[in-house]
């Protein structure tokens, strides 16, 4: 999504101070909230048996939707994790393709349907694919940052991880390699606080996982993900310093795990009711709605008209992709090598 | 025709490869002012620059995973492993990422990388310095396997490799490095990925072999032919793809097949050769298959009597072909 020093003449003081119109602030909150909707729809379908397998980032949109857009599509590169969901939609997926990959359909550009669902990727869009191990795409995000200095076409890379994937080699070997060569590569932290079942206090020695990017020469920024604007600022000031090549920058987005690890999982077991209910208030989505609405570039008719179109996307996405065929097995030996134009 | 060893074959191939194609970067441990510790890229630093001749920290899953990012943005990168030894540390990004790329992405996305690295024994390397390595790369779809025995093929299996599309696994024999000489083309010219060349014609036993058991196995050809035995021998030069139809024509003329291997001998690659032969050529088959391979312990010891007592040599496999001959 582009951004603009220019507000409009009647519109709200809100997003004066980041160059953010109210149209602008009203597409983050579009994309946050139609990545919710998307996400709970998921749930929804694995719960009533339609799919086997959820994995998905309620809690995380805030600061997936506000980092990536800074990102310019069709140039820049994207390289998601498994909670990406709403990053991908920012960077230009639609919901259909989102649930054609958690359908598996054929026509799903993830993977057509080989992979499981939350594995993005997108030619397209430069998504790249994504697979299950954690932290190796720290290092692809960096080989593309490292060819577009090279090749000197002035794009960024953006990748993401858990705060659990941070402890990983790969993660460490890649930031040092950033860091070395001031590569323009955006590392986002999204610190939820878990690793599955294990806390963040038995899994990392320190709490601000920002603090690691010291050891690499880069600036490392610890964000509020529940704060939506904040975050925007701490993605546009990382991207456009990635873009004028004076190198990476790691951001912490401090987020909420709203949900289990992934529809396998059960967090009552390993999180208290209190801890689960108080995370509610860390949600980035009624913050920012209240935000808006407090601002004036929401009001409760328009809220309700933008949840209907949400409401209809969704159900547009799910209808038309549970409706797209299955992968033919007669393929399934396809694309493991290259292959020539016939 | 200029006569070079197997090393200058490479460093040749590289910098012809780099001079035709500007996308092409080569990364790795010490590669830069000092070309390697083998020197397989002395020179390219000097007339190629600190850009596309990337001296890289002591991180094998970074110079894979990097190289697998930069070919998703336009780059070809080559890598280097410093040894193969050392090629685990990046074995999940080889695993894991280059080889599924594609086959994960329903082919959208592609990995046309080559990684070299330097393997084998007999050069007083022990454990570390000595491994050989293929086995664990050649059981995974998505991957191709390549090792060159000659300085033609280094170079023209090279070209092949670095033109390829999908990720390349390039062994080469660091014995072979300086002792081995040969008649290699000024210019360009490609060896094709998966196929085998028969290097001796023979009727009563047929060798499989590839890297320096290649020579080995020529060397006992001509040991077993003074007995009046008849070899024929195969150098696979690509592990994967298999050139299928040169081995199994060849065993199916000969009847009996010897398998040469210096990797220790329980699940190598070996196995596999067996595997296919007794799957696709039993009834023409007039002795058990049998492989001559290093010895089940875990790696190459230090000391020449150990490193002997480790090595399959020319009389070694001489001694199976007479076995398997006498069948």
């Amino acid at each position: 999504m582009a951004t603009t020093e220019r507000t409009k003449a009647a519109g709200s003081r809100l997003g004066v101070d980041l160059g953010l119109s109210d149209r602008e602030l009203l597409e983050i909150y579009r994309l946050i909230a139609l990545s919710r909707a998307l996400d709970e729809r998921m749930w929804t379908l694995n719960r009533a048996g339609k799919v086997p397998f959820v994995i998905s980032g309620q809690g995380h949109e805030g600061a997936q939707v506000a980092i990536t857009s800074g990102l310019r599509h069709g140039h820049d590169w994207l390289v998601p994790y498994y909670r990406s969901v709403a990053a991908v939609l920012t960077f230009g997926m639609t919901p259909r393709e989102i649930l054609l990959a958690l359908y598996a359909r054929a026509p799903d550009p993830s993977s057509g349907g080989r992979q499981m669902p939350g594995h993005y990727g997108g030619s397209a869009y430069n998504i790249l694919s994504t697979s299950s191990p954690v932290a190796t795409q720290v290092l692809h995000a960096v080989g593309i940052a490292f060819a577009a200095k090279l090749r000197r076409t002035d794009q960024v890379a953006l990748t993401s991880l858990g705060e659990g994937s941070s402890n990983q080699g790969d993660f460490h070997e890649g930031l040092n390699f950033a860091g070395i060569h001031r590569l323009p590569v955006v590392i986002m932290i999204e610190n939820n606080g878990y690793a599955i079942s294990v806390p963040a206090s038995i899994e990392c020695a320190i709490e601000d996982l920002a603090e690691r990017a010291a050891g690499y020469a880069m600036p490392g920024v610890v964000v509020d993900g529940a704060d939506v604007l904040a975050c925007f600022r701490a993605g546009r000031a990382a991207i456009e310093r990635a873009r004028r090549g004076e190198g990476p920058t790691l951001i912490e987005a401090k987020v909420t795990r709203l949900t289990g690890h992934s529809s396998d999982d059960q967090q009552t077991k390993y999180r208290a009711p209190e801890e689960i209910a108080a995370q509610r208030a860390r949600d980035p989505l009624p913050r920012f709605r209240e935000e808006l609405l407090g601002a004036g570039v929401l009001d409760e008719e328009a809220d309700a008209r933008l949840g209907a179109e949400v409401r209809a996307a969704i159900d547009d996405a799910t209808d038309w992709a549970e409706a797209q065929p299955d992968p033919d097995p007669a393929t399934a030996r396809r694309h493991v090598y290259f292959e020539p134009e016939a | 025709m200029a006569v070079r060893t197997y090393i200058e074959a490479i460093r040749e191939s590289l910098a012809e490869e780099m001079r035709r194609d500007a996308s092409i970067v080569v990364l790795g441990e010490d590669v830069g002012r000092k070309g390697g510790v083998f020197l397989a890229t002395d020179g390219l630093h000097a007339e190629f620059g600190a850009d596309r001749v990337v001296d890289t920290p002591l991180t094998e899953s970074m110079i894979v995973g990097v190289s697998i990012g930069a070919a998703a943005n336009g780059i070809r990168p080559v890598a280097e492993i410093q040894f193969a030894d050392f090629i685990f540390p990046a074995f999940n990004q080889i695993v894991s990422e280059a080889a599924r790329m594609r086959y994960r992405s329903n082919g959208a996305f592609g990995c046309p990388i080559t990684i070299r690295a330097p393997y084998g024994g007999g050069v007083h390397g022990a454990l570390y310095h000595s491994q050989s390595v293929e086995a664990f790369f050649t059981h995974v779809p998505g991957l191709k396997v390549v090792i060159p025995s000659t300085p033609y093929d280094a170079k023209g299996l090279l070209k092949s490799a670095i033109r390829d599309e999908d990720p390349v696994l390039f062994f080469e024999h660091k014995k072979l490095y300086r002792s081995v000489r040969g008649e290699v083309p000024e210019g360009d010219y490609a060896v094709p990925l998966g196929r085998a060349q028969v290097t001796r014609d023979g009727s009563q036993v047929t060798i499989v072999a590839y890297g320096l058991m290649a020579h080995y196995a020529l060397e006992a050809a001509e040991l077993v032919a003074a007995d009046g035995i008849s070899a024929e021998v195969i150098d696979l030069r690509t592990l994967r793809p298999l050139d299928r139809e040169t081995l199994l024509a060849s065993v199916r003329k000969t009847g009996k097949c010897l398998i040469v291997h210096e990797d220790n001998k329980f699940g190598g690659y070996g196995a596999e050769i067996a595997a296919i032969l007794a799957e696709e050529a039993f009834d023409y088959l007039d002795g058990p298959i049998t492989r001559v391979a290093g010895p089940d312990v875990p790696g190459v010891p230090y000391n020449h009597a150990l490193e002997d007592w480790f090595m399959v040599s020319p009389d070694k496999i001489a001694a199976g072909i007479r076995t398997l001959a006498a069948y």
